[in-house]
């Protein structure tokens, strides 16, 4: 890896650096804008605001430490973002926003699901050339690591609750709760990774920890439990399904909820440390590792063998993927129009792929159970994820604009 | 029954037994005793070299079987075979004899019998199916394996009163991370590996010995390979595997008798009858191509370990350089990463263990979703199968895991070679 483009910036400290830099010396479009946080509420004083610096005074009447979003059309990706605003305190930032649909939300306490969301619109004319290169990339980095962070801190209490359903032996809640508590960490599942054992420990397939030695635990253990084999049914590897398998006892479901909580906040303490950072790379190529995921594990059905939820993994996966392209894709757009060219493709490959995913439902309403996918149609779906992924993977090229 | 008069001196004083001969009316030799001393060329030392002087013949009898330290050929057919439920031990004997008979024969770059495909009777279908017939031998090798079902089965039945000799570690291997067996796709009671410079010429001898086998035994998988991923000779160019990598620079070569009777030759310390002969490790790996191909070149060379154009280890030199896994690069990151598939495969860190590897590229068309179902006939021979779990248990971390998945798997015992007129699986059954 070309470690000498590592670009090592992280933490809240350098977020104001990073938006100040991006304010255009002619700012004279700057609009002000407050917000007024409760525990429970998000309320932007405006819901429009022209293009250009747009800047924002936040102040917490609420009880606890809470942060301000700025999300991106999809509702994932940050596009600015302030952090630890105490109960009390008035904080501000300034963002440069391009015309679009965007989306305002707190977070209470930094986890959860993100609080009065509210849709946010920036009108007028695209405000080019005012921004350096240099600035764009520590921009996305921070924005990226914002968003790891976001879906972490998501992540714990989905997590929490599935265990806890688990551990009691309230299967048909721990059932319902199994696939949607994935949807986060499949969406970040490259960062995970890096971190060596953590992954292995959250997320291992049983073939794979077997085959390791490990002690097998984490979320696919917990879904052969809640969907358990018959006799006669094969695992991945071809091997009898009750082979080195029994159900876990009441005691053993106990030990294994609590280590998935336990790692996925150790992941949590992971993503929030100060020392945390990402490279560009990292977010390009991050990118097409996504998509991979999909081309490997999802399609083949093998990542929910006995829950057939892959459907909603394989769309966490290609959503993880949008955003970390959508971090870049302002950067692989300035290097020149063959660039841009590639962007446009990558975006209208993903929308195909989206529309595509979308005809077998959505996160919200439930997505069809992939042993019921036909062979045609998993065709179908695997041709889509190769015509995005061949232009997605040239990305971190374009990104790093590595001279040969 | 037909009887043709031979046009040319029997090569061998052996024949193919009644029932080898069920299918393949008039050879005249039915019956025949196998042993008889013969000169014939099937015996000669060496391999026949042709005007060019490139050696395509090489013999079947010898102290080990050929097919395994023999420098590797081009292309390959694996057949493994299950016996038929009502086969006896002496027609299990038999059926070897048979096969040593043909194989002999075929490596010779001769028709499966003296009558062959064209020298029958009218009224008979030919005992050589025929597609063979302008070719030369063309380096053919036939060995010969046994699996550890043939001495008991899986619900521990000893068919052929062998049980007692199979050797302790002949057994199916363990799971390793990244399997993804398919069943029915492994294992097998006997298996057939022809190795050949010509693909016709490879196909023929597996066609012709299934052939001979009808009744007693019959295929269970098979696998066509293409494209030697190894060198088994310092005098071969080192191939290419389907990642576009070179593949098997560090193998054991057939120049260090030291390595390969170390490595490859089981020794007195294993079962009696094996003494000379190897242990087969198959796996079928398939090939992540798709995913692989959009991976930027310089992830492909990490996980390798190799730059993609020589060959040459990251840690700097050419091709044939020692691995340094020492070696750091200017941010203090080892220059061959610590997942790295040489690193991770290398003797240094197998507990001294090295395969004698042998396999094949394949593509078996595609698969259902319009990928290439392509990638790797691995093939190795070690002298215990300790060696492959060793390396194999080792690859549990290696980066190119993220590109391949095993779908088939077998081993088998390969016993020593055949003394001239005898037939290879003697020091079991004789």
């Amino acid at each position: 890896m070309p470690n000498r483009l590592l670009i090592g910036v992280a933490g809240a400290a350098t977020l104001a650096l990073a938006l100040s830099g991006c304010v255009p010396n002619n700012a004279a479009s700057t609009t002000a804008l407050t917000v007024a946080i409760t525990d429970d509420t998000c309320a932007v004083s405006d819901s429009t605001a022209a293009a250009g610096a747009i800047s924002f005074s936040i102040t917490n009447s609420g009880t606890g430490v809470n942060e301000f979003y700025i999300f991106a059309e999809d509702k994932l990706r940050i596009v600015g973002e302030k952090e630890n605003i105490t109960p009390g305190q008035t904080a501000s930032f300034v963002a440069q926003l391009e015309p679009g649909t965007y989306y305002t939300a707190c977070k209470f306490e930094r986890v959860g699901a993100p609080i009065g969301v509210a849709e946010f619109t920036v009108t007028g004319d695209t405000v080019t050339g005012s921004t350096s290169d240099r600035a764009l990339e520590e921009q996305a980095v921070t924005n990226y690591i914002a968003y790891i962070t976001s879906q972490v801190d998501e992540l714990v209490p989905q997590v929490a609750a599935f265990a806890t359903a688990y551990a009691a032996g309230d299967d048909e809640t721990a059932r319902s709760l199994f696939a949607s508590a994935r949807v986060s960490y499949e969406r970040i599942e490259p960062t995970a990774e890096a971190f060596g054992d953590l992954d292995p420990k959250i997320d291992y397939r049983e073939v794979d920890a077997t085959a390791e030695g490990l002690d097998w635990t984490g979320f696919h253990r917990m879904e052969k439990d809640l969907w358990a084999p018959q006799a006669g049914d094969l695992n991945s590897d071809g091997e009898s399904a009750l082979l080195d398998w029994a159900p876990s006892t009441p005691q053993e479901r106990q030990d294994i909820a609590d280590g998935l909580v336990a790692n996925v906040q150790e992941l949590s303490d992971l993503v929030n440390a100060d020392d945390f950072t990402v490279t560009l790379a990292d977010i390009s190529n991050g990118a097409i590792a996504l998509l991979d995921e999909v081309a490997v594990g999802k399609i083949s059905g093998e990542e929910d063998w006995w829950s057939h939820s892959d459907l909603y993994d394989f769309f966490g996966n290609v959503q993880g993927a949008e955003v970390a392209f959508g971090n870049v894709k302002d950067i692989a757009s300035s290097k020149g129009a063959e660039s841009s060219a590639l962007v446009d493709d990558i975006e209208a490959e993903f929308a195909a792929l989206k529309t595509l995913l979308g005809t077998y439902g959505s996160l919200e309403s439930g997505f069809t159970s992939y042993d019921t996918v036909t062979a045609a149609e998993r065709k179908a779906l695997s041709n889509q994820v190769n015509a995005l992924a061949e232009p997605l993977s040239n990305l971190t090229h374009i990104v790093l604009g590595v001279a040969e | 029954m037909t009887t043709q008069t031979p046009a040319e001196p029997e090569p061998t004083a052996t024949g193919l037994s009644r029932r080898g001969l069920f299918g393949l009316a008039g050879a005249g030799v039915a019956g025949a005793a196998l042993g008889g001393a013969s000169a014939a060329a099937v015996m000669s030392g060496g391999g026949a070299a042709n005007s060019a002087g490139v050696i395509t013949t090489y013999p079947f009898f010898g102290d080990h079987q050929a097919g395994i330290t023999t420098a590797a050929q081009d292309r390959l057919h694996f057949a493994a075979f299950d016996l038929s439920e009502t086969t006896s031990r002496d027609e299990l004997i038999e059926l070897l004899k048979d096969w040593s008979f043909a194989a002999a024969r075929m490596t010779q770059g001769q028709d499966v019998t003296e009558a062959g495909a064209v020298n029958g009777s009218p009224l008979a279908p030919p005992d050589d199916t025929g597609e063979a017939l302008d070719l030369p031998a063309s380096a053919l090798t036939i060995t010969f394996g046994f699996g550890p079902t043939l001495f008991t089965t899986d619900d521990g039945v000893d068919r052929f009163g062998i049980a007692s000799q199979k050797p302790a570690l002949l057994a199916k291997l363990p799971r390793f991370s990244g399997d993804a067996l398919i069943p029915g796709a492994g294992g097998g009671d006997l298996c057939i590996q022809a190795c050949a410079d010509d693909p016709q010429v490879a196909v023929h001898a597996i066609r012709n010995l299934s052939r001979i086998a009808f009744g007693r035994a019959s295929i269970r998988w098979s696998q066509l390979g293409f494209g030697r991923t190894s060198s088994t000779s310092t005098s071969q160019v080192t191939p290419r595997n389907l990642f576009g990598f070179k593949d098997g620079t560090a193998n054991i070569k057939a120049e260090d008798p030291t390595t390969v009777n170390d490595q490859v030759w089981v020794g007195n310390d294993d079962a009696a009858w094996l003494t000379g002969g190897s242990y087969l490790v198959t796996r079928k790996i398939r090939m992540i191509i798709e995913a692989w191909d959009r991976t930027m070149l310089g992830e492909q060379e990490r996980v390798i370990g190799r730059n993609k154009g020589e060959g040459a280890p990251l840690s700097g030199g050419s091709e044939f350089s020692e691995l340094d896994f020492e070696s750091k690069g200017a941010a203090d990151q080892p220059l061959i990463d610590t997942d790295a598939h040489v690193r991770l495969a290398h003797s240094s860190v197998t507990k001294g263990s090295q395969l004698l590897r042998r396999g094949y590229n394949y593509v078996d068309g595609n698969d259902e979703l319009g990928r290439l179902d392509a990638g790797l006939f691995f093939i190795s021979f070690q002298r215990s199968p300790q060696q492959f779990i060793d390396v194999q248990s080792n690859l549990s971390r290696d980066a190119l895991n993220e590109y391949i998945k095993h779908v088939g798997s077998a081993i088998f015992a390969v016993p020593p070679g055949a003394a001239s007129g005898s037939y290879v699986g003697a020091s079991l059954f004789g």
